[in-house]
Order: C-alpha cells, then structure tokens, then sequence
C-alpha cells in the first residue's frame, strides 16, 4: 500500500462539520430527553388524611415549687414564686384573651384578632358576630380555628395587656377587679377549662410553659407564702 | 353516618365528623351556592345560618353541624331575605360575585337581629365578609336600602 498521492486531498475525520453535527445530536438528544421529562404522565395528586401533628418533643416545665425552699425570706420567696407564674401569665395564649381594649388578640405575635370582633356585653362578641360564629366547643384541626366550651373574653377590668407583672398581681389579688376571692383565683389558674386551653392550643399555637397542674401548684404556693407581688 | 338537617331535608352523610360542613355541602349535597373562600375563617364567603345564627362552615365540622338547623343561600327565605334581594338588584352590588351569598346571609342574620342598623351596626355585623372588588360602600347602602323598605313593610 503506498501513501496517498500529494494531490489526493487529506481526510480530516475530526473536522468542524464533524463538530457541529455532533453539537447537534447532542442538542436533539438534550430536547427530546426534555420533552420526555416534562410530558411523562405524572399521578394526580390525591387528598391524603392529614397526618396527626407531632407531640411535642420538649416541654417547656416549670420550676417544681420545691425548687424555691431555699429562699429563706418568705416575702422574696413569694415573689418569686409569681414570677415563675408570670411565665405563663404573661405567655400569649393567657394575654391574648386578657386585652387592654375590646379587642382581642391573637397569634404568637399578639397581633389584633382577624376578621374585626368585639367583647359584646358578655365577653362572647356583639350579638351579631358572636365568637361561636367561628368558635366552637374544640379546637379545628382542618380551620386551624380554635374553641373550647367557654370561649370568651376576660372582662375589660382583668386587662393584663400594657401591664408590668406587679401590676397584673396586684389586679389578680383585688377582688374589685378580678372579681375573684383568692379561692376563686386559685381554681381558675389551677382548674379552669378555658384557661387549660392554653396548655392544649391546637393548630401552629405554642403551648403554655409547662402544665396547669405545675401552674396550679406555683399560684398555690404562691398563696400559701403570702401573696406577695413583684415591684 | 351523622344525619344533618339541610334547608328543611335531612341528609345521611357518611363522612369524618371532622370533615368541615362547607365540604358536605358543595361536594356531597353540591349546594355550591355557599363558597369556599379561605378555608380558615377569615373572609366569609361560606356563611350560613346554623339555627338562625350566622356561623362559617369551613370551621364547623359535620359532627358538630348534625345537632342543628342549617340553612344555606339556596333556601334562606322571609321578608329579611326580600328586602336584601331586591335591594341588592336595584343597587346592583356585586362585582365579582364570589362573596355575595355569605355577604347575603350576613345582611339577613344582621336584619333580622336589628332591623334598622346603623353603619357602626353593619361594620361589626359584616367585618367577618370580606369583598376584593371593594363592594362595601354598596353593600352597606343595600343593607340600609332594606332596612327601610323593612320599616316600611312593618
């Protein structure tokens, strides 16, 4: 075999045309993968059950009450003891229900309640938009809405919104005002339905610190020392 | 099984008691006059009446439902409920439309607890209906417009 001849033109097996029609399938190879892709048949989405939400991991407790024996004065024991309570006092699911105005508040972020409502005369809205018109005797998992039996407001007298902790102690402890002997008091924070919803708020709500019983035994102590509020 | 009472007929449904009324009725009873709004309570576009109260079926689960009389937009009937239609034809209230029936049934619960409302009376009454074609200010001269075609029935 002899090599080709100068005049016989020198194949170039890798050259631009060879380029571009590989550029080429490539390209055709990337479009009808893409096509294949996006006009494969997909399943249509199907409602599912929604799944129970996940029980809390960490709850936030109180302090047991023993935990306050070795504050040997018993006025310093005291208000720290109220102190501890004001964790929940002061947690949105207690203040949002005890507003400064006619108004409640709602959310973690205590932002004015959504649509517009009113205490009414009875603390469950004005007669024509009553709270019932969304709230109901449970919580609404599909609404996200919540409810318990006695859904209403703290009368306008018990506003604990734009209070110091002292302020709302010594309003807690004045019959005038809360309306309460300290009997009274002590089952409302201790034993009340309503006010052991915020222990169970339902929906994206985070939960009051601890428990009621927890919450219970520091008010109960809290008592027992003396009653005495922070400054 | 939970049997509901529905515009003056009973109905079996075989559904979760904590399936929401609003889905009873479009996709079970398809009363689809009652819309679905926001599913959360917040706009009012599923109002109905629950024993003459009115109340938002996305939030009131079937269980709950069975225990009273419902009535929807396609059957609220008495002289509230004509006063508003007619008023809501002459002053031609809807844009849109999706909102009207739950603004139709606020205005008729509202009447029928007040007759003669004063505006601060319709801004409590319909602050639960909200309106993206911004209808209001005619929506509250209906509700006036009926009040006093109401006064003039009485």
């Amino acid at each position: 075999m002899s090599a080709p001849g100068p005049s016989e033109p020198r194949r170039r097996r890798f050259g631009i045309g060879f380029f571009f029609r590989t550029l080429g399938l490539i390209f055709l190879a990337v479009i009808i993968l893409g096509l294949t892709y996006l006009l494969y048949p997909r399943p249509i989405l199907q409602s599912e059950p929604i799944a129970a939400p996940p029980a809390a991991a960490h709850v936030d407790h109180l302090r047991p009450v023993s935990d306050f024996d070795n504050i040997a004065d018993l006025r310093a024991r005291s208000v720290a003891l109220f102190e501890e309570a004001g964790r929940v006092i002061q947690n949105p699911r207690c203040m949002n229900c005890h507003p400064r105005s006619d108004r409640p508040t709602q959310t973690d972020a205590m932002r004015a309640h959504t649509p517009w409502v009113s205490r009414g005369f009875d603390g469950g809205g004005e007669p024509t938009m009553r709270c019932s018109t969304c709230h109901h005797n449970e919580n609404i998992e599909a609404s996200g809405v919540p409810g318990n039996p006695l859904w209403h407001l703290a009368p306008i007298e018990m506003a604990w919104q734009g209070k110091t902790l002292g302020e709302i102690c010594e309003q807690l402890l004045d019959p005038a005002r809360s309306g309460m002997t300290r009997e009274e008091l002590l089952h409302h924070m201790a034993e009340d339905e309503l006010v052991g919803w915020a222990w169970n708020p339902g929906g994206d709500r985070t939960p009051a610190p601890g428990t009621q019983q927890e919450f219970g035994a520091i008010i109960a102590a809290w008592l027992d020392t003396g009653g005495a509020c922070p400054q | 099984m939970y049997t509901i009472s529905v515009n003056s007929q009973t109905y079996d449904v075989d559904e979760d008691g904590q399936t929401p009324l609003l889905w009873v009725l479009r996709d079970i009873l398809k009363l689809t006059g009652t819309k679905y709004g926001c599913g959360i309570a917040q706009c009012g576009a599923c109002t109905i009446h629950v024993d003459d109260q009115p109340m938002r079926s996305c939030t009131l689960p079937l269980e709950v439902a069975s225990s009273y009389r419902i009535t929807t937009i396609e059957a609220v009937e008495g002289t509230e409920v004509e006063a508003v239609r007619a008023a809501w034809v002459a002053r031609d209230v809807p844009q849109c439309g999706f909102c009207q029936s739950g603004q139709i049934m606020s205005a008729v619960a509202l009447l029928r607890t007040i007759p003669a409302p004063s505006d601060s009376d319709i801004d409590t009454a319909m602050s639960g209906n909200i309106c993206r074609c911004a209808t209001y200010n005619r929506i509250r001269a209906a509700i006036h417009d009926a009040a006093g075609t109401l006064k003039g029935a009485a």
